[in-house]
């Protein structure tokens, strides 16, 4: 214990301080929150490496028994048809899971330690959503990858954009996460929560097989599902069908459910009794 | 610094399908002069939790207003922010990150440089007797350090003012002891205002200049320690006679230092009084009692305690206050509910530490 060492308050404070509430301190404080983010997903690398390997099993295990019924979906390239697909699943699924670590650190009082911080409420999202869209990213890379590999046809622009939209659907799909994190506070509330949810986005977007091959009725049912219109979007670009009105229509889609889903979790972010 | 009018937190819960409102924090004002370290002392569920978190921006009040360090907690929270510390009953570190990437983060989400808040950091590791744990998990650390550590993140920005709530809670007696030092060394050293948060009467009185007593969302007191002891009329004396059947007469005596006879409280062979001034009237006493020929096995004479001044105000004891919030349940919505360690829910210690720094 030292007494001598002890700093003048005004000293620290006058040369050091950047100031906040400006886009570049906004940038800052996220970039911070995604590098500790980044820091404890890289220490725990057993779900970074799962990570990795379920594009790679999805495609090498799923993408044969497409093959032969490549034809019926009125597709003619098995891979050009599924790696879309597999991609928003990744998008969806991956990111639904991003709340669960959220609740281990609201437990633990790192919420309301940064909450009580300067720091922009969404810059504490945010940071987080990087965190999740980069992991994101570096699964639609092995897959894009693997799909070339395994023989898929797609424009460079195409899977461009195709990642992209697929992105802005995962950064929705994450951030929903984080708020439905924050507002039931339980995992065991939000894994059945979580369940509900998926079974039918997974059963109804057709990412598995088209909806097309379905019956009149199931195709009207899934009209209503917003992430088929995104996984018919992704497919559209990556066949280079970029006049297609399907590829607008997911397009919209997934900048809306973006927009929505950041906002709702800065919201909880924001709430007073998160 | 800080300056809070009639704050008031309502809380709506839910039984079956009706509906009440709580009213958790109901009508606070509440005074904290720069330089202060005020105990903040209420049974738990008595809003010492949700009046901190108005204070600190983290709940929005339903009804009042607070100014903290100079600045509105509603429309300033961002000066508010910047100017205060707070250490939650949670802590802030993640028991799976490494402690000095944890304060590091935590500083440079107040607009510090990376090198001020590492160099700042590693100082008040050392000043929190925390040495060579930069780089350690809080999940392998004691809960003295842990709590050392939350004070550390709580202190990296120079603030001007820090709130602790609960800062002792589940920690054994060595630790609190040590906790205390640092507290202490907190305005001392650091010239920083301090309003903590317990349950502990000890804590309160060993730590504070101040301390305010509040009971089901309202203040009921707000003095010294030592004058609020005063206001308990006087104190106690406890006679225990070799002969039971003298009791009456020992009242008798016992009574002329008091109001009355109805003072007096005998039981079997003790006989005790609440007495002003005990240590004035005791000699004649003794001396009173030896001529009568009542012989005495002990005598024991206890100033007050808040444990006795939170039963004058209140008409409860602390205890009892403690069990109806537990028997409850959720009345005390939002209060105290934040998940703490098994340890809390154990007593209060009753005897005041004297080890130092033995957690280690």
């Amino acid at each position: 214990m030292t007494s001598t060492t002890t700093p003048t308050r005004a000293s620290a404070a006058a040369g050091a301080l950047v100031p906040g509430g400006t886009p570049s301190s906004f940038f800052r404080e996220s970039f911070i929150v995604f590098r500790r983010q980044l820091r404890m997903n890289l220490r725990n690398p057993a779900w970074v490496i799962i990570g990795m390997l379920q594009p790679i099993l999805y495609l090498l295990l799923f993408g044969p028994l497409l093959e032969p019924l490549i034809g019926q979906f009125g597709a003619t390239n098995a891979y050009t048809f599924f790696v879309p697909g597999m991609l928003v699943q990744l998008g969806v699924f991956g990111a639904f899971f991003a709340g669960f670590s959220l609740i281990g650190e609201w437990r633990e009082g790192v919420i309301e330690a940064e909450r009580v911080t300067p720091a922009s409420r969404t810059a504490l999202l945010v940071g987080r959503l990087y965190r999740d869209l980069l992991q994101l990213f570096v699964q639609a890379l092995i897959l894009v990858g693997l799909g070339y590999a395994l023989g898929m046809v797609a424009s460079g622009t195409g899977i461009v954009l195709g990642v992209v939209i697929t992105l802005l659907l995962g950064g929705a799909c994450a951030a929903a996460s984080n708020a439905l994190a924050l507002t039931t506070k339980s995992e065991d509330v939000m894994a059945p929560v979580i369940n509900m949810v998926m079974m039918p986005v997974l059963l109804l977007s057709g990412i598995l097989l088209p909806m097309t091959i379905g019956p009149e009725w199931l195709q009207r049912a899934s009209d209503f599902m917003p992430i088929r219109h995104v996984v018919d979007a992704v497919r559209a670009s990556f066949a280079g069908d970029f006049a297609s009105s399907g590829l607008v229509w997911g397009a919209a889609w997934s900048v809306v459910m973006f927009v929505l889903a950041v906002w709702w979790g800065t919201a909880t972010f924001r709430r007073e009794n998160a | 610094m800080i300056e809070a009018r009639g704050l008031v937190q309502t809380f709506q819960t839910r039984q079956g399908k009706q509906k009440t409102e709580v009213r958790a924090v109901d009508g606070v004002d509440l005074d904290v002069a720069e330089g202060e370290v005020v105990g903040f002392l209420g049974p738990n569920g008595a809003g010492k939790t949700t009046t901190l978190r108005m204070l600190t921006t983290l709940l929005r009040p339903t009804a009042g207003t607070a100014r903290v360090a100079g600045y509105d907690v509603v429309h300033e929270s961002v000066q508010v922010r910047r100017s205060i510390g707070y250490v939650s009953q949670a802590g802030g570190a993640f028991s799976g990150a490494r402690a000095g990437d944890e304060v590091v983060d935590h500083g440079m989400l107040y607009g510090l440089q990376r090198p001020v808040v590492e160099a700042r950091g590693k100082e008040l590791f050392e000043q929190m007797d925390l040495p060579g744990l930069w780089t350690r998990m809080p999940k392998n650390m004691s809960g003295g350090q842990k709590r050392r550590l939350d004070i550390v993140m709580g202190l990296i920005h120079e603030p001007q003012l820090v709130f602790l709530d609960e800062p002792t809670t589940g920690l054994d007696p060595q630790a609190r002891a040590n906790l205390w030092e640092h507290i202490r060394g907190l305005r001392d050293r650091l010239g920083v205002t301090v309003l903590l948060t317990t349950h502990y009467l000890d804590e309160a009185d060993a730590l504070s200049d101040r301390i305010v007593i509040i009971d089901r969302g309202r203040i009921v007191a707000s003095d010294t320690a030592d004058n609020l002891k005063a206001q308990v009329a006087g104190d106690l004396v406890d006679l225990e006679l070799v002969d039971a059947t003298l009791a009456s007469r020992a009242a008798e005596r016992l009574a002329t230092l008091t109001a009355g006879r109805d003072e007096v409280e005998v039981d079997g062979r003790h006989v005790r009084a609440r007495v002003p001034r005990a240590g004035r009237s005791l000699q004649g006493l003794l001396r009173d009692l030896d001529a009568a020929g009542i012989g005495l096995e002990s005598i024991g004479v206890l100033r007050p305690t808040l444990d006795d001044v939170f039963l004058t105000l209140t008409g409860r004891s602390l205890r009892d206050a403690e069990a109806a919030t537990e028997a409850t349940g959720g009345a005390d919505q939002g209060d105290d509910l934040q998940p703490v360690s098994a340890g809390a829910t154990t007593g209060a210690p009753t005897t005041t530490p004297t080890t130092r720094g033995a957690d280690r």
